[in-house]
């Protein structure tokens, strides 16, 4: 029978496997961005599971939510990524050293 | 084992596959498609979840939003592959073990008998004439309405943002800026020039 522990190990595990997501790809942002949205979606699994356990639909009001900040963070954060392109001509982590921090 | 948790097993060993291919995939595009089948098979264990509304929310907005987005601005960017690939195993002992001392700490909380997660019940399931996008929209615009508010204003923010972003003046462009079209007096355009009269028999220089 499914239980709650079934879905919460795999928000584990796919919170895991963004984690190192993270860092195999330092150098990507698209990427980088990519594995954030995993996190998210893992969170987002938890929040379901929780609400269809404890019987509370207000975790699914709370995913919405995520959802919407996510959408927006993303359009953003690509927005971001072209403007850096375009100044640039690279993605790549290591070149934006511009500030000397 | 019953179907369901069956159907479980399947789409998170999907969801799975799907994510370690994001992570390791050489080019970005098969990432972002890759996350598309991660994005697809978790809707489909949150429909087992009952929670139909966001599962279909998931497909729409993530896949067929932002994912397309994703796919867009990856298509557009040329990036040079070889130097992002450089070192790309470098740090994954680094990595690997930060994860799994990670994955083991929270498997330990949520899969441990102490706090008895594996004993709760499954709620019985809804009968079928229960909507699910009913009771969500019930609760956002009665006791939730005031956040729901707060997203659209994030929302419009986020639009406002990246079109400020990304919008350049191109040089070649023959934009007229109105304003400076509606400030445009007479005396700007027309010039009088007082040009003394010729005489009548003079010969004029370009006559046939």
């Amino acid at each position: 029978m499914l239980s709650l522990t079934h879905v919460l190990v795999l928000g584990a595990i796919l919170f895991s496997i963004a984690m190192v997501g993270i860092f195999l790809n330092r150098k990507n942002v698209i990427i980088l961005l990519m594995a954030i949205e995993l996190m998210l979606l893992a969170v987002n699994m938890n929040f379901v599971a929780f609400s269809r356990f404890l019987d509370d639909p207000a975790g699914q009001i709370f995913v919405f939510f995520i959802l919407t900040v996510a959408a927006a963070e993303a359009a953003i954060g690509l927005a971001i990524l072209v403007v850096l392109f375009r100044a640039t001509r690279t993605i790549n982590v290591d070149d934006l050293d511009h500030l000397k921090g | 084992m019953t179907f369901q948790l069956f159907l479980f097993y399947c789409f998170a060993a999907i969801l799975l596959f799907a994510a370690l291919c994001v992570i390791t995939a050489r080019n970005p595009v098969h990432s972002a498609l890759f996350l598309v089948l991660a994005f697809v098979s978790s809707a489909g264990i949150w429909l087992l979840l009952e929670a139909e509304f966001l599962a279909i929310a998931l497909v729409l907005v993530y896949v067929g939003a932002v994912m397309v987005l994703f796919l867009f601005v990856v298509m557009m960017l040329d990036i040079n592959l070889d130097r992002l690939r450089e070192g790309f195993w470098q740090y994954l002992p680094l990595g690997a073990v930060v994860a799994v001392v990670m994955l083991a700490q929270m498997v330990l909380v949520v899969g441990g008998k102490y706090f008895g997660l594996i004993e709760m019940p499954m709620p019985s399931p809804r009968s079928a004439t229960f909507s699910n996008t009913k009771e969500l929209g019930r609760l956002i615009y009665t006791d939730y309405v005031y956040p729901f508010e707060l997203a659209a204003v994030v929302l419009l923010v986020a639009i406002v943002a990246a079109i400020a972003l990304t919008m350049r003046k191109r040089k070649d462009s023959k934009y007229v800026d109105p304003a400076r079209q509606v400030m445009a007096k007479r005396a700007d355009r027309v010039r009088l020039v007082s040009i003394a009269a010729e005489k009548q028999d003079a010969p004029s220089p370009n006559k046939t």
